[in-house]
């Protein structure tokens, strides 16, 4: 192929530099706003080394971050890795913000750097700004600003009251993160600086001002009635809005050794699980979307004679790389690709609405033949998550291709049963396994502070709601509970209740367990 | 047209801090680690060993997790080729061969381990021990230098020229510039005073002698503009001052080798030898030990015979402190030296010796010793007896009359390797409360 026959090409070598950047961009940018209609956050790109890379998603993958040794660790073991040559940087790293910040390796060839432009300024973009859990849950354009505060705040603690006193309460903070979201409440906004410091003088002015030993009302008197009691307790669990799903804004708001800096960081780890939040009940979708965004863009760039075959090839070879997926027999099998199996069910839908099968027409009514892909898969993206996304899309002609088995696992049978294999009779049931799997409110232990007499000893009652007989991992329960009492300051308990039977299958005390 | 920022020169190493955060913890739990596996009685192994890994387990971040052998689960896998619905399959070891993508990450995590190298395991075993006194004996006398040549310098005072190497450098750069020696030069105004005494009027003369007065000439210049001594040439002695530690130290250990002593008893006392060798070879460089073992009579001994000869016999144990208060007076002066001892034996003595002993020790030992630590070899059936109380061997009795008059000498029993470093800590861990010798 020589040079004059391909005047089009956006770039010629492996080289980048900014000007061919800005050319690939702005070809790409035109594909995703006018064929695909994607809406997108503003774009910044930035350019970064292969180390600033490993110190990004050491620290959670954002750009600004309060420090802790935990990312130290992970630091450690991505290094580890990466020099070992066990695992390979990410070629991307992708920021829910307004404006939309990706990173680029600058030792990414160019077709790298467009294929990344494409997944991730574009196709990640498009998905943090209409999907509605990120609409709903999170507020890109404060949350840059709302880490900066973080990490001045953390660090003026660690100035003020030690750097172990900080982690401590990091530690334990950290610990309860699963359980430091609502998961059905929608949390306030991040409100502004100036707003949220007023909030803070306030609170800690009547942290100071209130003293319970002031407290004139006189205690209800020594009736024994157990109505009474009953009652009692009620309202107390009223007052106390119980029980409460968030363990850590119960913490926060409730726990009475706490200083008002402490409630504060814990505020801080609370909101970040929050940010974080919709990213895992959307990762098939949110991959899904950025690889099938690329692959389209790529695809149409290469067609309209603007990447030369050497750069497409190079951009397929990743792509392939990436939508791998190995069978469950496979040593290389870890479990379900987000890729692939995301990527796999929107080319799906997009063949179903244009070119479906008798099966299709079937199962998918609405969508089938209707032609117009774009606007079904713009509609998916903004409307599901996950859980719902499966078990609305997932076809038998996917079941088939991944050859998708259902096995049922019960602890105390040496063997596992299959269920349901890819065939008319396993599909329903495929389909609904796989789509509860990415529920996080099943897969996730269920915790919820039950109840707690603050005029009396002070003891916290925790209760883990336990579906399908799937216990807690002893050590971990025990070594959290421990956190929750240093965060509470007084004892706590946990009770294992089946959700079936309302059985009390386990309860386990921070008083019988050693430090 | 988007917004590119070129990041690469910010500052690399954002997570610099968290890492040296980590990795302070994770020393931390290495030293548990370590405390831990001492313990448990593999002293020994902490000389020979050259590398340790262990889990970071300290290091791990604790969340309530659903425990994977518990309950009913239902896991969709990818690849199915020969099953059919109904057919069961044997679980493989834990966890039933099944995983979502979050245990991929889990396990490897695990994995982590630290190697360290016998050195680091060494520094983390010894970091908060401290022979008593030393560091404070260190602290109040301020550090003495030497100075001690240490090779040659291009700039220094005029008293430190060195002569030698300044003339070859300028013999060197003579040669190399080709400066005209002396020689060549009185040749050459010989040469021109013959011709100039010789009959003139010949052109040839003329002209021979006028060449040879341009060349003198120009060999006078070339000389003048190369000197005989450049300052480039000039060389100086350099010095460095050097540390001299001015508290040195002396371990006498001393040990009964008599044929009460089993090959248990030699083999604790053993431990305990070795766990202070490493010790003071660890923490101090200049420190001299002396090895004294005795039966009915003593002698000073290299390290090798020390811990591994067998030659055995009666037991008379003052025979060992006269020993080492032989070698005390002919080597070690009690005003330049700060004279440690260790002492190990079961307690058996030759009856009326131990009574001698103890007044050695009061009468010249203790006044000369820093410090004086006697640990005794006990049965371990014999530790719930003795543990507790004075009773014990006639030696253990004489030292408990030493052990309340001088607060420098400590005294103990051991009975099993587990025994060892707990009290090597107490013996020779910081002694805030000890008095200095008088």
């Amino acid at each position: 192929m020589s040079k004059g026959a391909a005047p089009n090409l956006l770039f010629h070598s492996s080289d980048w530099n900014f000007e061919t950047l800005a050319r690939t961009y702005d070809a790409i940018e035109e594909i995703a706003l006018d064929d695909l209609g994607l809406d997108v956050y503003p774009n910044q790109l930035e350019i970064i080394s292969s180390e600033q890379m490993l110190d990004a998603y050491s620290s959670v993958g954002m750009p600004l971050m309060y420090q802790h040794w935990s990312f130290g660790k992970r630091f450690v073991f991505e290094d580890h890795l990466y020099r070992r040559g066990r695992r390979g940087l990410a070629y991307e790293l992708v920021i829910n913000s307004n404006p939309c910040i990706t990173y680029l390796m600058e030792e990414n060839t160019m077709a790298m750097q467009a294929l990344v432009t494409a997944h991730a300024a574009f196709g990640h973009n498009h998905f943090f700004k209409n999907n509605y859990l990120f609409r709903q849950w999170t507020d890109a354009s404060a949350i840059l600003s709302y880490l900066d505060f973080a990490k001045k705040y953390i660090s003026k603690c660690e100035e003020r009251h030690g750097t172990p006193a900080v982690e401590a309460i990091l530690d334990s903070a950290h610990a309860l993160m699963e359980q430091g979201v609502f998961r059905y409440r929608r949390p306030p906004r991040l409100s502004t600086e100036k707003e949220q410091e007023r909030m803070r003088e306030r609170l800690e002015y009547e942290e100071q001002t209130y003293s319970d030993l002031w407290r004139t009302l006189p205690p209800s008197g020594e009736n024994n009635d157990p109505t009474q009691l009953e009652r009692e307790i009620s309202e107390r669990k009223k007052s106390l809005n119980l029980p409460e799903e968030n363990l850590l804004y119960f913490l926060e708001k409730t726990s009475l050794i706490l200083e008002p800096w402490q409630r504060e960081i814990l505020r801080i780890v609370r909101v970040i699980a929050q940010y974080f939040y919709p990213q895992r009940q959307t990762k098939v979708m949110n991959e899904g979307c950025a690889t099938f965004v690329h692959y389209t863009i790529m695809n149409n760039l290469f067609d309209q004679g603007k990447i030369s075959e050497g750069a497409m090839l190079e951009i397929l070879q990743s792509h392939t790389n990436v939508v791998f997926q190995p069978g469950f027999d496979d040593p290389r099998f870890p479990g379900i690709n987000p890729y692939a199996l995301g990527f796999a069910m929107m080319q799906d839908i997009e063949r179903i609405c244009v070119d479906p099968t008798a099966e299709d027409r079937d199962w998918f009514p609405e969508i089938a033949g209707i032609g117009n892909w774009r606007e079904t898969l713009l509609d998916a993206w903004a409307n599901h998550r996950d859980e719902s996304f499966i078990l609305q899309f997932l076809s038998p002609a996917l079941i088939r291709k991944f050859r998708l088995f259902l096995l049922t696992d019960e602890a105390d049978d040496n063997f596992c049963e299959v269920a349901s294999i890819h065939n008319e009779r396993g599909y329903e049931a495929i389909r609904t396994a796989l789509a509860r799997s990415y529920d996080i409110g099943t897969s996730q232990p269920d915790i919820q502070v039950m109840d707690v007499d603050l005029l009396g000893d002070r003891h916290l009652r925790l209760q883990h709601n336990v579906k399908d007989g799937v216990l807690l991992e002893e050590n971990s329960r025990d070594a959290t509970l421990r956190h929750v009492r240093h965060l509470w300051g007084y004892e706590v308990s946990l009770a294992g209740v089946d959700m079936e039977t309302g059985e009390t299958l386990y309860e386990c005390s921070t008083e019988e367990l050693s430090d | 047209m988007p917004n590119f920022i070129d990041r690469r020169l910010n500052p690399k190493d954002k997570s610099l801090g968290n890492r040296q955060r980590f990795l302070k913890r994770a020393r931390e739990e290495l030293k548990r680690t370590i405390k831990e596996r001492v313990k448990s009685g593999k002293i020994a192994d902490v000389d020979a060993e050259q590398s340790v890994s262990m889990p970071a387990r300290g290091v791990n971040e604790p969340a309530f997790q659903p425990d994977s052998n518990s309950g009913e689960r239902r896991h969709v896998l990818p690849g199915n080729r020969e099953f059919a619905a109904g057919d069961r399959i044997p679980k493989r070891g834990g966890g039933g061969g099944a995983g979502n993508a979050g245990a991929g990450t889990g396990q490897s995590e695990d994995e982590f381990q630290f190697a360290l190298s016998r050195e680091e395991v060494l520094d983390l075993f010894f970091e908060d021990l401290e022979l008593p006194d030393m560091v404070k004996l260190n602290l109040k006398e301020s550090v003495t230098f030497k100075r001690r040549r240490a090779g040659f310098t291009a700039s220094g005072s005029p008293t430190n020229i060195n002569v030698g190497r300044t003339m070859r450098n300028s013999y060197g750069r003579r040669i190399a510039l080709r400066r005209p020696s002396r020689r060549e030069i009185e040749a050459l105004a010989d040469e021109i005073a013959r011709l100039e005494t010789e009959p003139r009027g010949r052109i040839k003369h003329r002209q021979r002698l006028e060449e040879l007065r341009q060349k003198l000439d120009s060999l006078e210049r070339r000389r003048r503009r190369i000197p005989y001594v450049d300052p480039v040439d000039i060389r100086f002695n350099r010095f460095e001052p050097q540390p001299l530690p001015n508290a040195s130290a002396v371990m006498f250990c001393l040990m009964d080798v008599s044929a009460s002593m089993g090959e248990r008893e030699k083999d604790l006392a053993k431990r305990f030898f070795v766990l202070l060798h490493l010790f003071l070879k660890r923490r101090y460089e200049r420190i001299d030990i002396v090895f004294i073992r005795h039966t009915d009579e003593a002698g000073e001994v290299d390290e090798n015979t020390f811990f591994y000869s067998k030659q055995s016999g009666g037991t008379v144990v003052s025979t060992a402190l006269e020993e080492m208060l032989r070698v005390i007076r002919e080597r070690y002066p009690a005003h330049e030296w700060n004279i440690y001892a260790a002492q190990a034996s079961d307690g058996e003595n030759i009856s009326g010796d131990s009574e001698r002993c103890a007044s050695l020790l009061h009468d010249e030992l203790m006044g000369l010793c820093q410090y004086y630590a006697y640990v005794e070899i006990i049965d371990e059936r014999e530790t719930e007896i003795f543990g507790t109380t004075d009773n014990g061997t006639s030696l253990w009795r004489a030292y408990r009359t030493v052990d309340g008059e001088w607060p420098n000498f400590q005294m103990t029993r051991i009975a099993k390797p587990a025994d060892i470093y707990p009290v090597f800590r107490k013996l020779f861990g910081k002694q805030p409360e000890m008095q200095l010798r008088k």
